[in-house]
């Protein structure tokens, strides 16, 4: 049994279906995204924030799944290089920056966590921890919420390939085959784990091939090609709307950079192997297919580009003056304000700063 | 004698342990030719091959229990766990295979594996990557929870935990990796599992702390002594099982207490130290114990305005040696 090519999965070419200004739309958050990651790229060697993680060269996948769902009604479980993706479901460069530099209003977390780890409950994107696929079956018990209710909601998770070697990522998969739930699962399939490569991960030829032994379909396309990756993830939200159940996604893609900024791939990854991959880059792909189209000029193009870039300076200059969070709200929020746990909590104090009388004075009435 | 860092130091001494004993394999996520995300496993995939420097799967709980599975047929795996705030996976495998192979076979099979974490914050890594794990394990009974925090400590713990007839925590504390540096003897040796060190002689008080929190309170101590109050500095080096006759005769010549950990205040190492002065010190100390844990608050925070407030550090370590010997 393997997994199901595009056209063995789709009933009708979604895609085609998508207007114009639609179309123009997702070429703009695309190319925002880029934008937007490059310049995280360049803060970072600038020695101007601690830590960036990359989406470049997945964009095509991720986006397909901002443009599939609805925001604020069906749920995403972000995968931490699915900054297209969250930007389509309603978070801002704004939101992006004050989470990068760690300010009071960054509304993923308030600070504390890394950037990249996306969360705006508004939007029905739920907050990510950094260890992986702990999110699967969390995504599961959402769609089982969902049709417990009778909602005609979408649970939706994503995640790389490495992280389908967890043992969350088959419970996960099992609740959401036994039960039929409305929830799609996207793995995107980049080839590396950081340095660890797709054979060193798996035996077979990717986690498609699994879905049979969860009892869902398994589908394979191209991650670099938006109108496949539409196409794909279009059909699982009408498969899990229709109360068809769940699918696992494999988007073939590709990690045009480093892991992360922490990281070095020169040291594990050929350079011609990069080279041939950033031939498939999915952000002139899809540019290339609106100008074919006749859908995008080269004008309209070298305008949307200096556009997306003004709204990018505007953001980080925003998110500088921006203040930081006071030291102490770091014992705020772990339980809910004025219970018992938070009194505990906020009581904390290093000895010596707990008293501020000199100990020869609190102890002057006879000890 | 070679001047090293930490980082520098477990490098080396798997390399050179892996050399004398081919039954040492490791085994980790990246830890193959990217040598780990650290660097801490650099050149040993070149020189030891891919039988015996394994990277795998992205599976925690997986890199623990095949490290079982070949302890249990005579290798001597070290597990290298990418950040310890990724340990939980396996918590299963530790808490209930790990720890208990022994006691449930008395003795027919044994585990002594070696897991390597690193550890700790103040690094920017937020709220997964700057976790302390030392009191979570060191409850469990059945493994050693060792910290070394200099290189010729983390060389001789090394040496030790591949030597243990059962299995070793190793925690490496990431913020020293590359900041500690000092000398390390090219000659085998071992520091013992169990015992504290006394890192720096005083008469006024005692402060017990291991990690990166040695050398802030090395900081402190050296404030203090400018003040004329000496600190005596213990290096725990092995958390469980503490090294109790070196902390009460630190305490039975100072006759007061601090605890200093970056891991959370509550029902941490300071709290077990605070219970072993109580119960057998109380005779020999002259002020409340006192302890100084990061703040009861699930991670570290990412902004840096909140990684600082969280962290202990010698200013505020200084503060309370001040008030604990004023007292």
């Amino acid at each position: 049994m393997t997994a199901l090519t595009l056209n063995e999965f789709i009933t009708r070419d979604y895609a085609a279906e998508l207007p114009p200004d639609e179309l123009l739309r997702a070429h703009r958050l695309m190319l925002l995204a880029r934008k937007l990651d490059e310049r995280c790229w360049i803060l970072h060697r600038q020695g101007k924030i601690a830590f960036h993680i990359s989406g470049i060269g997945q964009e095509a996948c991720q986006l397909a799944v901002g443009m599939a769902l609805r925001p604020g009604r069906d749920y995403y479980f972000p995968h931490y290089r699915d900054l297209v993706t969250v930007l389509a479901l309603g978070m801002t460069p704004l939101d992006i920056f004050l989470s990068t530099y760690g300010k009071a209003d960054d509304p993923s977390s308030h600070g504390r966590q890394m950037p990249n780890h996306y969360n705006l409950a508004a939007q029905r994107i739920v907050s990510i921890s950094s260890p992986t696929a702990t999110q699967v079956p969390q995504c599961a018990g959402v769609a089982f919420a969902i049709k417990l209710r009778g909602e005609q909601k979408v649970a939706m998770c994503a995640l790389g390939e490495g992280a389908t070697s967890q043992g969350d990522w088959h419970e996960g998969l099992n609740w959401a085959g036994i039960h039929r739930l409305p929830f799609i699962c996207l793995v995107e399939n980049n080839h590396y784990a950081i340095s660890v490569p797709l054979d060193k991960q798996m035996a077979v030829a990717g986690p498609a091939e699994r879905a049979y032994g969860y009892g869902m379909p398994g589908v394979v396309y191209d991650g670099n090609d938006f109108f496949a990756s539409y196409n794909a993830t279009r059909e699982a939200v009408e498969r899990a709307r229709r109360g068809d159940g769940p699918t696992l996604l494999e988007a073939r893609t590709t990690r045009l950079t480093a892991h992360s900024s922490d990281d070095d791939d020169r040291t594990y990854r050929d350079r011609a192997e990069l080279e041939a991959q950033k031939q498939r880059d999915p952000l002139p792909l899809f540019t290339q297919a609106l100008v074919s189209r006749g859908l995008l000029s080269q004008a309209a193009l070298h305008a949307t580009e200096a556009e997306v870039l003004a709204e990018i300076d505007e953001a980080q200059t925003a998110a500088l003056a921006a203040a930081y969070p006071q030291p102490e709200e770091t014992l705020l929020g772990v339980f809910v304000a004025d219970s018992v746990g938070d009194r505990a909590v906020r009581a904390w104090c290093w000895p010596g700063g707990r008293l501020p009388q000199s100990p020869a004075e609190e102890h002057a009435d006879g000890r | 004698m070679a001047v090293k860092n930490i980082l520098e130091t477990i490098r080396d001494t798997m390399a050179e342990e892996m050399r004398r004993d081919p039954q040492i394999v490791v085994t980790g996520e990246d830890v193959g030719p990217r040598g780990g995300v650290f660097r801490a496993t650099q050149g040993l995939y070149a020189e030891f091959g891919p039988d015996r420097v394994i990277d795998s799967p992205l599976s925690e709980s997986s890199i623990i229990a095949v490290g079982i599975g070949m302890a249990l047929h005579g290798l001597r795996p070290i597990c290298e766990i990418q950040f310890a705030d990724f340990i939980y996976p396996a918590m299963n495998q530790i808490v209930s295979e790990v720890a208990l192979m022994r006691y449930r076979s008395q003795g027919a099979w044994t585990c002594p594996l070696v897991i390597r974490a690193p550890y700790g914050g103040g690094i920017g890594g937020g709220l997964y990557h700057s976790q302390s794990i030392e009191a979570t394990f060191a409850h469990f009974p059945g493994l050693y929870v060792v910290a070394p925090a200099t290189p010729y400590d983390a060389k001789g713990l090394l040496r030790a935990a591949l030597q243990s007839a059962d299995p070793v925590l190793f925690l490496e504390n990431k913020k020293t990796y590359r900041l500690v540096k000092g000398e390390v003897p090219d000659t085998p040796y071992v520091v013992p599992i169990g015992r504290a060190d006394i890192k720096r002689p005083g008469r006024d008080l005692s402060v017990f702390c291991y990690g990166m929190m040695l050398h802030e309170c090395l900081k402190a101590a050296e404030q203090l002594a400018a003040e004329h109050i000496e600190v005596e500095v213990v290096d725990l080096r092995t958390i469980a099982p503490l090294d109790k006759a070196t902390i009460l005769d630190s305490v039975a010549r100072t006759s007061k207490a601090l605890i200093v950990h970056e891991d959370n205040q509550s029902f941490g190492v300071g709290a077990e130290v605070a219970a072993l002065l109580a119960a057998e010190a109380f005779d020999d100390l002259d002020a409340p114990v006192l302890r100084y844990g990061a703040p009861d608050v699930p991670g570290v925070p990412f902004s840096l305005p909140l990684q600082s407030f969280f962290m202990p550090d010698a200013a505020r370590i200084a503060q309370s040696m001040r008030w604990l010997a004023q007292y």
